[in-house]
């Protein structure tokens, strides 16, 4: 049995920072990549599963540049049995819609019996390329998992979504399935020193998108959903900003705290 | 050619989700310089029950599209709003970015080879041409969108940025078959979240919430005494629920709880997610306390002090004592 992980490498954008000369984007020199950390959760559900279960492989996939290898050997090193990297120039500009295509073509040809993604990046928060890939695969799916019941082989699963307000649904669903992991599912376990070394050592397979059988169309800028024109800097808000040691802040803090709810 | 607005209506144990009211209000604004008409898909076991709900200003027809759950399962949902897309051939799709929606936009999106964006606060229509804005990267930048070659589009809008559509409208109200569709998931029942252990964030009106800069457990104490010092209710942000910190009834956000009634928000060492802000950002004041200046939350906070929560908290607990 087989769980296929798909990730991405996040994100995260410094303190200050400039945009990249075209407009279209952060700068990659103010940037800090990093396991998207929802992925932390989905790696963590498959991982769990494959330790009170036997002959469970878990697969980590991401669609990414060079840069996107170190998300990949966090997987491995954290337990993780291969790990697989797309890439193409072509995809520079893909949006989820492409990325879910890509992803759904590795799932093709590596036939997992459960796709555990996370609900959504911490960098650019689509919550959509998993519910995407399950649909280019005809799969079923259900979005912002928080609990799941699932035996391998199985015919179905039981999950609970985190609805809003803290309100849950316990839903049955078909598998195989795509499901994507919310937040809170499970506490994910760091990468032991032992295993980040070997895990520096563990092949990472490479692949086109091409070789998985997608031509440019499918995957180039005219395949996107949607196009960043232009990236800008948010208005800043108005707020009054109380300088001045600590104890002169807490004292402002205090006098608008008295004024506000009298006393 | 693809013309007019396709609204997908939300509802949830037999109501309309407000954000259905938004997203009827997004389209309203736009409707003219969008062209043809908006129609409202209420896609549930009885729609007719709801159409009431959606014969907003604006509306031009309501679709009734009945299907064979009572609440959201993606394959119906999807089935029946591809079949009012198949009859009405809009241009533009308005989703809610909600739980549910993140269950079925991009479906629906692929299903109607439409272009999609996600989380949209902003739309402007320019010529014919829709263009959307989203955030990126924490809300550290807007990206505006665009949809080259594309005649359909699909939003998805982010809850609470749209004004609700209000006032009664005389909209005609049509009933559509919806295709014989498996459903691949099935609803068992829903749970409410436990009870409140008297902690009541919604009541509240002066809120001391506490975030990622708290660091670790042992440290939230002192938080706690410093908000019953103060007479605050203690509030948090995700991380800390979802660490077992604090109870997950003090967790202020989208998938927690919205400071309803309160008119004073002090937040320390919260960044400013933007499921926290839709909790907490209409307080009419928000002090924030965060040591990074540029922390979102100081864009919607009154008051703002970058700085160290600890040392800030510690002299604090001198003026209530």
């Amino acid at each position: 049995m087989k769980i296929l992980v798909p990730v991405k490498q996040a994100a995260l954008v410094e303190d200050d920072f400039e945009l990249r000369d075209d407009g279209r984007d952060v700068d990659p020199d103010f940037v800090d990549l990093q396991l998207n950390e929802w992925d932390d959760y989905s790696l963590e559900t498959a991982l769990q599963l494959k330790e009170s279960h036997d002959g469970i492989e878990v697969v980590a996939v991401t669609v990414g540049d060079d840069d996107a290898e170190d998300a990949l050997r966090t997987c491995l090193a954290k337990g993780a049995d291969r790990a697989i990297r797309v890439w193409d120039d072509e995809l520079g500009d893909a949006d989820p819609v492409v990325i879910a295509r890509v992803l759904a073509a590795v799932a093709q040809r590596e036939t997992p019996d459960l796709v555990l993604a996370g609900t959504q990046s911490s960098d650019l928060g689509f919550s959509a390329t998993g519910v995407a890939m399950a649909t280019f695969m005809g799969w079923p799916h259900a979005a912002v998992v928080v609990a799941l019941d699932y035996s391998p082989g199985a015919a179905t699963a039981t999950v609970e979504r985190e609805l809003e307000g803290g309100l849950r649904q316990r839903l049955e669903i078909d598998c195989p399935a795509v499901l994507t992991i919310q937040l809170g599912i499970n506490t994910p376990r760091y990468a032991s020193l032992r295993g980040i070394k070997q895990a520096r050592s563990l092949p990472v397979e490479e692949l086109t998108p091409e070789d998985l059988g997608l031509e440019a169309q499918d995957v180039g800028e005219q395949a996107c959903g949607a196009r960043v024109r232009k990236m800008y800097l948010p208005e800043k808000g108005q707020a009054e900003m109380i300088e001045g040691t600590p104890a002169q802040q807490a004292e402002r803090i205090a006098a608008i705290v008295k004024e506000v709810m009298g006393g | 050619m693809a013309q007019g607005i396709l609204v997908i209506a939300e509802q949830r144990r037999g109501v309309l989700s407000p954000v259905t009211q938004e997203l009827i209000g997004a389209a309203r604004a736009i409707k003219n310089d969008v062209g043809g008409a908006v129609s409202v898909a209420i896609i549930a076991r009885d729609p007719a029950s709801l159409a009431e709900g959606a014969r907003l200003d604006g509306v031009d027809e309501v679709l009734l599209l009945p299907v064979t759950a009572d609440e959201f399962q993606p394959d119906l949902h999807v089935a029946a709003a591809m079949q009012a897309v198949s009859e009405r051939d809009p241009s533009l799709i308005l989703a809610p970015h909600s739980v549910d929606g993140w269950g079925y936009a991009a479906a629906l999106a692929v299903q109607a080879d439409a272009g999609f964006a996600t989380d949209v606060f902003a739309i402007q229509v320019d010529a014919g041409e829709v263009t959307a804005v989203r955030g990126a990267y924490g809300e550290r930048a807007h990206a505006l969108l665009e949809f080259p070659g594309r005649d359909r589009v699909l939003l998805a809008l982010r809850p609470s940025a749209f004004p609700a559509a209000e006032g009664a409208a005389d909209s005609t109200v049509t009933e559509l078959s919806v295709p014989e569709t498996a459903a691949r998931s099935r609803h068992l029942e829903f749970i409410d979240p436990p009870s409140e252990g008297g902690v009541d964030i919604p009541g509240a009106e002066f809120i001391l919430s506490i975030g990622r800069g708290v660091g670790e457990e042992d440290n939230v104490e002192e938080f706690a005494e410093l908000a019953e010092q103060m007479q605050a209710v203690l509030g948090c942000s995700r991380p800390i629920a979802d660490a077992g910190w604090l109870p997950k009834a003090r967790q202020v956000g989208y998938s927690g709880k919205t400071a309803s009634s309160c008119k004073l928000y002090l937040a320390l060492g919260i960044s400013g997610s933007v499921q926290h802000l839709a909790g907490m950002k209409h307080v009419e004041n928000i002090i924030a306390v965060n040591s990074d200046a540029n922390a979102g939350i100081f864009n919607v906070a009154r008051y703002g002090v970058v700085g160290d929560m600890f040392e800030v908290s510690k002299e604090l607990r001198q003026h209530f004592e």
